[in-house]
This record gives C-alpha cells, structure tokens and sequence, in this order.
C-alpha cells in the first residue's frame, strides 16, 4: 500500500469518527426530555465531533502540501464563542425558571468558600 | 517600545491569526498584521477592567494536554450515558467555590468546564466565589468539585496572576 492510500485512510477514520460524536450529541438533544441534560448533547459534537473533522482535515491539507493551519484557527474560535452561547442559553432558562436554581451555599466566615 | 506595543502578547497573537488566516507569508501581510497587532489592543483595554500577565508557560501546555485528554475521556462517556436509558442518567446543579480571582482566569475556567462533555458551567455568584455547574451524571458531588478544583483551578490560579 502506497503512503497516499494510508493518508486516505487515516483522513476517513478521523471523518467518520468526528461525524459519529456529532450524530450521538444531535441524538442526544433529540431524545432527552429536560432542558438541561439536553444542552449537554450539542457541547459534545463541537468538541470531539467538530475536532475530528478539524483533524482530517488538517491531515488531507498537511499531506497534499496546502497549508493545514487554518483549522487551528477554526478549533480557537469554537472554543471561545461555543461556551457563550450555552452559558447564555443556561443563563436565560435559569431566569424564566428561577425555582431550578439552587440556594447559594453560605461562605464559612473566613471570607473565602 | 513599551508605549508603542502596551500588549505585546495580544499583539503577536493578532498577527500570527493574521497570517494563518491569510495563509500567506508575503511582507505584505507580516506589516499588515502588524499595523493590526498594534493598533487592535488599545483599541479594546477599553473592554478589558485590568492587565493581566500570564505566567508559567510550560503549565499552561500541560493543563492544554489535561484538557484534551479529559474533553476525549468524557466524550466517550457522555455518549455512552445518551445511547443508555435515560433512566440511568442523574443530573444536577452543583456549586463549585472558587479560589481564583481573576476575572479572565474565571472567564476561561468556565469555558473549559462548559467545553469537557459532561459539565456546564450556568452562572457565577455576585461576589465571584462560586460557580454554579450543571453536571449531566454526577454521583458524588465532592468529587467532581475536587476534580475541578486539582485539575483546572489549581493551575489556572497561578497562570493568571
């Protein structure tokens, strides 16, 4: 086997790997019944779904001599803005639902928790 | 040089997301970039209430290779939890104390908790001591804060200092 077909081979794994984390955490927000568990599905499927494909294709890139740098860009600012967006999501259920929030536990007196 | 680059670290960092963007190394962009590096960071201290310094580079790899190694370890054990019964799977909102203070070291400890599968990070007290998180299967809610705690806050308190 030549070293294409190798790269050829590693590429898919990554593809199909990355696509299958994505496809359980879109399952995952389509089967759970509360707000909260199902936010845990998409966080998922940016992280190791999205970071899959980010590496197939950094390595299709890397081998065919066409850079393979921008997806550290792509990894960069999916992992500044994704937390955003679900910390705001949380943030607004929080507010119509105010019961599903747990009481602050009391500091100990020394100032610090 | 001190008055002309105030931050140089954000000034690098702007330039080398310049040239990967452009995917080019021509002078063109290395000066273009620069203009950008020098003139962006002043432009946004206005955003920013105070100047933090990071420190302790050879940790802050090591806590990217934590990071790494846990986002993939739970992954895999969030996906198992979602293809299982749902009657398996106990949620609940946790709050984490927190010791470190600085506002952008918070700023990413949240990020990464919400980024490992597994755990939200939803609000912060007032008074910033604590995090409110919201774990998709905890059993032992002193173990997770523990795991927080050595793994993430520990060195992130002293890279933002």
């Amino acid at each position: 086997m030549n070293s294409a077909a190798w790269v050829d081979w590693i590429v898919a794994a990554l593809m199909v790997g990355g696509a299958a984390f994505a496809l359980v955490g879109s399952y995952g927000l389509a089967k759970l019944s509360d707000f909260y568990k199902r936010l845990h599905g998409p966080t998922k499927a940016t992280t190791l779904g999205v970071g899959g494909v980010l590496l197939a294709a950094c390595v299709f890139f890397i081998s065919a001599g066409r850079g393979g740098t921008e997806q550290i860009l792509v990894a960069l600012f999916l992992f500044i803005t994704a937390p955003v967006s679900a910390h705001l999501l949380v943030k607004a259920v929080l507010s119509l639902n105010a019961a599903d929030r747990p009481p602050q536990p009391p500091d100990d007196g020394q100032g610090r928790p | 040089m001190r008055r002309l680059i105030p931050y140089p670290l954000r000034s690098l960092a702007l330039l080398a997301c310049w040239l990967i963007l452009n995917q080019t190394l021509h002078p063109a962009h290395w000066l273009l970039g620069a203009l950008l590096g020098i003139a962006l960071p002043p432009a946004l201290s206005a955003l920013t209430p105070r100047v933090t310094t990071l420190r302790r580079a050879g940790l802050a790899l090591a806590l990217l290779g934590v990071f790494i190694k846990d986002i993939v370890v739970a992954n895999f054990e969030v996906a198992r939890l979602i293809l299982g019964p749902e009657s398996a799977i106990r949620p609940r909102f946790v709050w984490v104390p927190l010791g470190i203070t600085n506002e952008q070291g918070i700023a990413v400890l949240a990020a990464m908790i919400t980024m490992t599968p597994g755990t939200l990070s939803a609000d912060i007290a007032p008074d910033r001591r604590w995090l409110l998180v919201h774990a998709f299967n905890v059993d032992d809610e002193a173990a997770l804060i523990g795991d927080i705690q050595q793994r993430y806050e520990r060195p992130l308190r002293e890279i933002f200092t």
